[in-house]
């Protein structure tokens, strides 16, 4: 299959402002961001001169630390959970063939096209029905379930796609050489789609840091999360403090996608071994 | 039947008979259902029960003390017909079209641009359309919090230009503004995975048939790259149409959205078959999106 060729001369420049735009559309308020929570003046939208005291607020304000530590913690363990469930659910889907498949295909992708809200509403009231009978509070593990319950379908898609372009010869190859089932899938399999699990684990790690709205609707006292703090923040008014909260939050962000990145380029590496 | 082949098959049990491929077969799916059963019952607890309740909840009472689960009946449905709600949803809905046609057409000829690219290229471009992608939603929006704000660097630009202070914060247009730039990802991502896979020497042959650029856009490329077109559509206007932190931002106390108005209802109006009857409005707009395109083939959004 060729590739689709090159568009006439006129047309090719109107693409290429295009792009441009789109790029500077994308990138230059991230980058007005980074630069005023440098500057040292209170009042956000101008310059002060260079200053690194909204970071030093940051670090001195033990609400954000706690909601960032908040945060962290609940990321961890939704994703631990999201990835073993997704990654066994990617695996049913794209090996096996059962009964009620479809349905559980489409399911897996309504948490993804949904609509935050809603999404925040159906927990929210379900929480409060299920904390009517088994009596509990709202806190950690609500949080927790909930962003576990968006982040299974994010990872079971991106594993799929791994297990997609992988030729499932070699786990029978494995196995017409005695290995059992286990051993087939521990030595062959499990390593293979590596790059596809720890891609969605970064995914689903990135989504449970972000989320604002489920989060807002089913957490409880004590557990507020970053997000929801600088939520809070930002309607009350904008600060150099928010400023600076954020430009962390970035900064994290594109660790995450420096991360996936590199996994994605050891994904195409060993897809040429293969 | 059965009673022929059964002899054959207690002989030599490896060679495949049908029974013995059925049995295979059988233990197959039972495993596959199996390994699904965890995630499935999940979702089933955490995202389909909640979602029935939402549908219950939408036809309970409302009382002074909270929620009543008896006398059933459809006021919450009634009160879409109100002018204020009828004006939200009308709002809404024209906000979420505006950004969807917006990032169509930014996306795009973005998306056709980088598929006439050698591949280091397409890799590269792709890399800084993903990097937004992951970058939390929350400090996007405030960016341009930042950036309309009164002082900050657009009303400077806006007077220097002479303009005037033109005030853009707080309106519906930087509502529609911070919603185009939090989803256009998601429009250029399934457009270019659509537009990538088109045999370009389809278009070639248009060409030669002497079709016009436009002509040969508008019976080849338009047709073929419409999984994506859809998939990004869907992937755009359903969560503008039920945004809520971009209003909450951006937008002004005047011009309430849907998504805050469902908010409202549940944290402040304490109105919750009301805000559960909205929330189901915004449900049947995913489901029935969500089903129109599995009909028409689309295998991955």
């Amino acid at each position: 299959m060729s590739g689709i060729t090159e568009p006439r001369s006129t047309t090719k420049r109107v693409l290429q402002a295009n792009i441009w735009l789109v790029y500077l559309f994308f990138y230059a308020p991230i980058l007005v961001l980074v630069i005023y929570s440098f500057s040292d003046s209170r009042n956000v939208g101008a310059w002060g001169g260079f200053t690194l005291d909204w970071y030093r607020d940051f670090g001195d304000s033990s609400a954000a630390k706690g909601a960032l530590s908040n945060s962290l913690k609940i990321a961890v363990v939704s994703t631990i959970v999201a990835v073993v469930l997704g990654t066994i659910s990617a695996l049913a889907l794209e090996r096996f063939t059962f009964r009620g498949k479809q349905v559980f295909d489409a399911l897996l992708y309504l948490p993804i096209i949904i609509p935050d809200v809603t999404m925040a509403v159906m927990l929210l009231l379900f929480f409060s029905e299920a904390a009517n009978i088994f009596g509990f509070s709202k806190g950690f593990a609500t949080i927790t379930l909930s962003h576990i319950a968006f982040s299974i379908s994010f990872v079971s898609i991106v594993v799929r796609a791994r297990l997609a372009g992988m030729d499932d010869k070699l786990e029978e190859a494995a196995v017409d050489l005695y290995a059992t089932k286990w051993q087939a899938f521990r030595h062959v399999t499990l390593p293979l789609i590596m790059p596809g699990i720890i891609g969605g684990a970064l995914l689903a790690f990135t989504l449970s840091l972000d989320d604002v709205v489920i989060t807002e609707f089913v957490t409880g006292p004590g557990w507020t999360t970053l997000p929801v703090y600088v939520f809070g923040l930002i309607r009350k008014g904008v600060t150099p403090l928010i400023n600076a909260i954020s430009v962390v939050m970035l900064v994290a962000s594109m660790g995450l996608v420096a991360l996936s990145l590199l996994t994605d380029r050891a994904r195409g590496e060993s897809a040429e071994i293969e | 039947m059965t009673a022929t082949l059964e002899p054959e098959a207690s002989i030599d049990a490896d060679v495949a008979t049908p029974e013995f491929e059925a049995a295979r077969e059988q233990q197959k799916r039972r495993q596959g259902l199996f390994m699904a059963l965890p995630a499935y019952l999940y979702l089933f607890v955490f995202f389909v029960i909640p979602l029935v309740i939402v549908i219950v909840y939408s036809f309970a009472t409302r009382t002074r003390f909270g929620t009543e689960l008896s006398g059933w009946n459809i006021d919450s449905y009634r009160r879409l017909g109100d002018p204020l709600v009828r004006d939200i949803l009308l709002r809404s809905t024209t906000l979420a079209v505006i950004t969807t046609l917006i990032c169509l057409l930014l996306a795009y000829p973005f998306a056709y641009y980088m598929s006439t690219r050698s591949e280091k290229t397409r890799n590269l471009m792709l890399v800084f359309v993903m990097i937004p992608f992951w970058t939390n939603f929350l400090v996007r929006n405030y960016a341009w919090r930042v950036i309309l704000g009164s002082d900050g660097p657009y009303s400077r630009l806006s007077e220097a230009i002479g303009f005037g202070e033109g005030r853009l914060l707080f309106t519906n247009v930087a509502v529609i503004l911070g919603l185009v730039y939090g989803f256009l990802p998601f429009m250029i991502l399934p457009l270019y995975a659509a537009i990538e896979r088109i045999d370009g020497r389809l278009l070639e042959a248009s060409r030669d048939l002497y079709a016009s650029g436009f002509q040969s856009f508008r019976h080849v490329l338009l047709p073929l790259s419409m999984p994506g077109v859809v998939a990004g559509s869907i992937l755009v206007f359903v969560p503008s149409l039920g945004a809520y932190v971009t209003p909450a931002i951006l937008g002004g106390a005047k011009t309430t959205l849907l998504g805050s108005y469902i908010v409202t209802q549940f944290l402040s109006a304490r109105d919750w078959p009301f805000g559960a009857a909205l929330s189901f409005v915004l449900m049947a707009v995913m489901l029935t999106s969500t089903i129109v395109y599995f009909r028409k083939g689309g295998r991955t959004l």
